[in-house]
């Protein structure tokens, strides 16, 4: 297997992590990874050189930006429960933090996600979204600003215990 | 605290001192700041505890085995989504074509009885086929299983042919609402992910002989043997989905007579 393809295989469960969290549907994280890693490989010999890494979230929050394009043209359905809710310890919270992602619009969860999950830098997540840095910051503010607000309107038993 | 204390620190610092993206030389400024303002530090003890929820909720998505429709080995070979259409497509075409011929074929085979196989099996195809990740209810790697239940539920031997020799493996099955009872849903695929399913229910006519409907890239292959309607649907390439579907024939016909 070539070096490129190495990694690209190398990145398969960081873009899970990331299209779940983007797209909240398992089935529909899945398709995107999948359609990222088919739009990848056919492109292998345009690909010369630089950051596979970067240029793997660029193609899959490009594709999530598509589908919800053409999802926003047809009526809308809310699930009534998560698809995959995780069975670990964490669960109310997990869930928690999903609603709070869920009420983000699309460019901020993007920002949110990539910064504070996937660990990438302003600059890269500038390059990402095709914006300035300027523009990842605010986007990131306003999006930390919301889920906490979020996270704390949905707990408030939970809210600072002084 | 220093003179440089008194630059005030920006919300904008704040949130690239978490994200690890301030200058060196300025965080120490920012944790004193920290220290005598206690909202600025319950703010980014928050986005903290945040990062943490979100690791918490996520990260066992990235330690899960990786599915295997997403090896790039499958992925290289595999032409993706007109396959699930293919089959929707190929069912169209046994309506709009062959079924006709059928339908003409035997003197019981009534249209309406005829019509709701067919659509039957193209509902089937249009809420499994595009499945990926849940295709079947039952695994191949349960055959056994699979086929004892599927018999007990149809009521005629459901028996999963071997397919191995033209390169397909049992993706597993399912049980399905047929025209006039049960109807038993089959599904093979190649290691270049091309899938093939096999239908079958109790049709209205005994016996027919195979026939061939195609349309554009897609294919089925169908028949009526001993009282059962048989769908084999995959690729339009005659010579390949019909060594499919002689297969599954030879072998259902072995399985007959064997269990009589």
């Amino acid at each position: 297997m070539s070096a490129f393809r190495q990694s690209v295989e190398a990145m398969i469960p960081a873009l899970r992590r990331y299209a779940r969290a983007l797209a909240r549907d398992a089935d529909i994280a899945d398709d995107l990874v999948q359609d990222t890693l088919v739009r990848a490989l056919r492109s292998e010999r345009l690909f010369l050189g630089g950051d596979v890494r970067s240029w793997l979230y660029t193609i899959l929050t490009n594709l999530n930006k598509n589908r919800r394009r053409s999802l926003a043209r047809r009526p809308q359905f809310m699930p009534l429960l998560e698809n995959n809710p995780d069975a670990s310890g964490t669960e109310a919270e997990g869930r928690d933090i999903a609603r709070a992602l869920s009420t983000l619009v699309e460019e901020q969860r993007a920002v949110l996600l990539l910064v504070m999950l996937e660990g990438l830098s302003y600059r890269e997540v500038a390059d990402i979204q095709g914006v300035p840095i300027g523009t990842v910051m605010s986007r990131l503010a306003r999006a930390r600003a919301h889920v906490k607000a979020s996270l704390e309107g949905a707990r408030p038993a939970l809210r600072r215990v002084k | 605290m220093t003179d440089r204390n008194n630059i005030p620190v920006t919300e904008d610092e704040l949130h690239a001192y978490v994200d690890n993206e301030l200058p060196p030389e300025r965080r120490s400024d920012v944790e004193a700041w920290l220290s005598t303002h206690p909202e600025d530090a319950e703010r980014v003890r928050s986005w903290r505890a945040m990062a943490d929820a979100l690791h918490a909720r996520y990260d066992q998505v990235a330690n899960e085995p990786v599915p295997k429709r997403l090896e790039l080995e499958r992925l290289m070979q595999q032409p993706r989504k007109w396959l699930y259409g293919a089959v929707a497509a190929s069912l169209l075409a046994f309506i709009a074509g062959g079924g006709a011929g059928w339908i003409a074929h035997g003197v019981a085979a009534s249209p309406s009885n005829f019509q709701s196989f067919t659509d039957d099996a193209l509902d089937a195809h249009r809420l499994y086929v595009v499945e990926v990740r849940h295709p079947v209810e039952v695994p191949g790697n349960e055959r056994a299983h699979l086929q004892a239940w599927l018999t007990k539920r149809c009521g005629w031997n459901v028996r999963a042919p071997e397919l191995d020799a033209t390169g397909l493996k049992l993706v597993g099955g399912r049980l399905l609402p047929g025209p006039s009872g049960p109807a038993s849903f089959l599904m093979y695929e190649s290691a270049s992910g091309e899938r093939f399913t096999v239908y079958t229910a109790k049709a209205s006519t005994e016996t027919t002989q195979m026939r061939f409907t195609t349309q554009d890239k897609d294919g089925a292959m169908f028949w009526a043997d001993r009282g059962v309607g048989y769908v084999v649907s995959g690729t339009s390439d005659r010579e390949r989905l019909g060594q499919v579907a002689r297969l599954v024939y030879d072998q259902s016909d072995r399985a007959e007579k064997n269990g009589r």
